[in-house]
């Protein structure tokens, strides 16, 4: 009985999963420029990743590889942000200008002084 | 120095625990090897001076339990938010390029302040100088949020830097 | 449900692979390299589990730590065109 809601659940969450991941790309796809297709490229690594891992996880029970695939999570985790940093600081900085709606670099600053 | 003896030990029992999760072999010989091989790999990173509070922050465990959960709600509520303006068919952006007080007194804080901005989709931090993170924000209301300085309280509190 | 999952996995990655070849800036083909990879590591697990062989995961991890030092070698490089020396002198933007 408990097999099967752990079955149900991993697949709601690999399905979950799966879902985001190709919303994702359909965002990266869609968007007018790097910045922003960033923000939909990290969707598919945190909820896409995340929730199929999860699922794999409960597939997997309590075992070795159970433990793997949360090892994988932590690193997607920990270096998903900092390529992603890498990635749209050098953007920037090679002089990549942002399509922006509202650009608050300055006046927030004069407005908390 | 002693607490340079903490972190190295710590490190050892974190890098064995890895390894006794990656190996599943367990007989004499291969334990004894592993055990040999986490002791090389400390005191390389002892012989490069690299084992210090910033790459080993084993005082933030306790206080992350309560910040991760934290954190990963939030993810999950920013996700929800993006889903939705990729699927709906105008497209409904409005990038917005701000910069945020990181009030974190450490590059370890910040560091971990600057991390959590871009693992919430919808905002990726761009920037990190002199005190202040420069944000790109995929909509007008995300970078209405961050600027509440909701996270940087957390991050601050989890550092142990609030007064 | 493996097979679905390996499906979008497919699909998604298909749709980074256009991104990578339409670019139009550097930087654009780098998102979806980078996004490819993550895909890579979670498809490699997938098929561990679609085929009954979850050993996978061992080479889903280490390819997971490459695509982390890949994407930033690439970076690196694009940017200063040297891999070797470190350069700290960067002004704030």
């Amino acid at each position: 009985m408990s097999g099967t809601i752990i079955d149900i659940l991993s697949w709601a969450l690999i399905l979950l999963g799966a879902f985001s991941l190709i919303t994702g790309a359909v965002g990266v796809l869609r968007f007018p420029d790097v910045y922003t297709r960033m923000h939909a490229a990290s969707i598919t690594d945190t909820l896409g990743a995340g929730s199929i891992i999860l699922g794999l996880i409960l597939q997997a029970g309590l075992t070795l590889v159970a433990a793997k695939l949360f090892l994988i999570l932590v690193f997607i985790f920990f270096t998903s942000p900092a390529s992603s940093f890498a990635l749209a600081h050098a953007a920037l900085s090679s002089g990549v200008e942002p399509i922006l709606d509202a650009d608050l670099r300055d006046d927030d600053k004069e407005s908390s002084s | 120095m002693g607490n340079r003896i903490v972190h190295s030990v710590s490190l050892g029992a974190v890098l064995f625990a890895v390894w006794l999760v990656l190996s599943g072999h367990y007989t004499f010989l291969i334990t004894t090897l592993g055990v040999l091989s986490c002791a090389l790999v400390v005191s390389i990173m002892q012989r490069m001076d690299l084992i210090d509070h910033e790459g080993h922050p084993i005082h933030l465990t306790w206080r992350a339990v309560t910040y991760i959960p934290w954190l990963i709600i939030e993810i999950i509520k920013a996700n929800i938010d993006v889903l939705k303006r990729i699927l709906s068919p105008s497209l409904p952006a409005t990038p917005t390029l701000l910069r945020v007080k990181a009030s974190q007194t450490s590059d370890l804080g910040q560091v971990i302040y600057a991390n959590s901005i871009t693992l919430t989709p919808g905002t990726i931090s761009v920037d990190v100088a002199n005190g202040e993170i420069l944000v790109h924000a995929l909509t007008r209301s995300g970078a209405e949020d961050l600027m509440g300085g909701e996270m940087d309280r957390r991050v601050t509190k989890m550092v142990g830097e609030d007064k | 449900m493996f097979s679905a999952a390996t499906a979008a996995l497919l699909v998604t990655m298909i749709m980074a692979l256009i991104r990578a070849i339409k670019g139009p800036s550097i930087y654009d083909r780098i998102v979806a390299v980078n996004m490819f990879g993550t895909k890579v590591v979670l498809m490699i697990a997938v098929l561990g589990f679609l085929m009954g062989r979850p050993e996978f995961t061992d080479i889903a991890l280490v390819y997971a730590l490459i695509n982390f030092v890949g994407t930033i070698a690439v970076l690196k490089v694009f940017k200063y065109g040297d891999l070797a020396r470190a350069h700290d002198d960067e002004e704030p933007l």
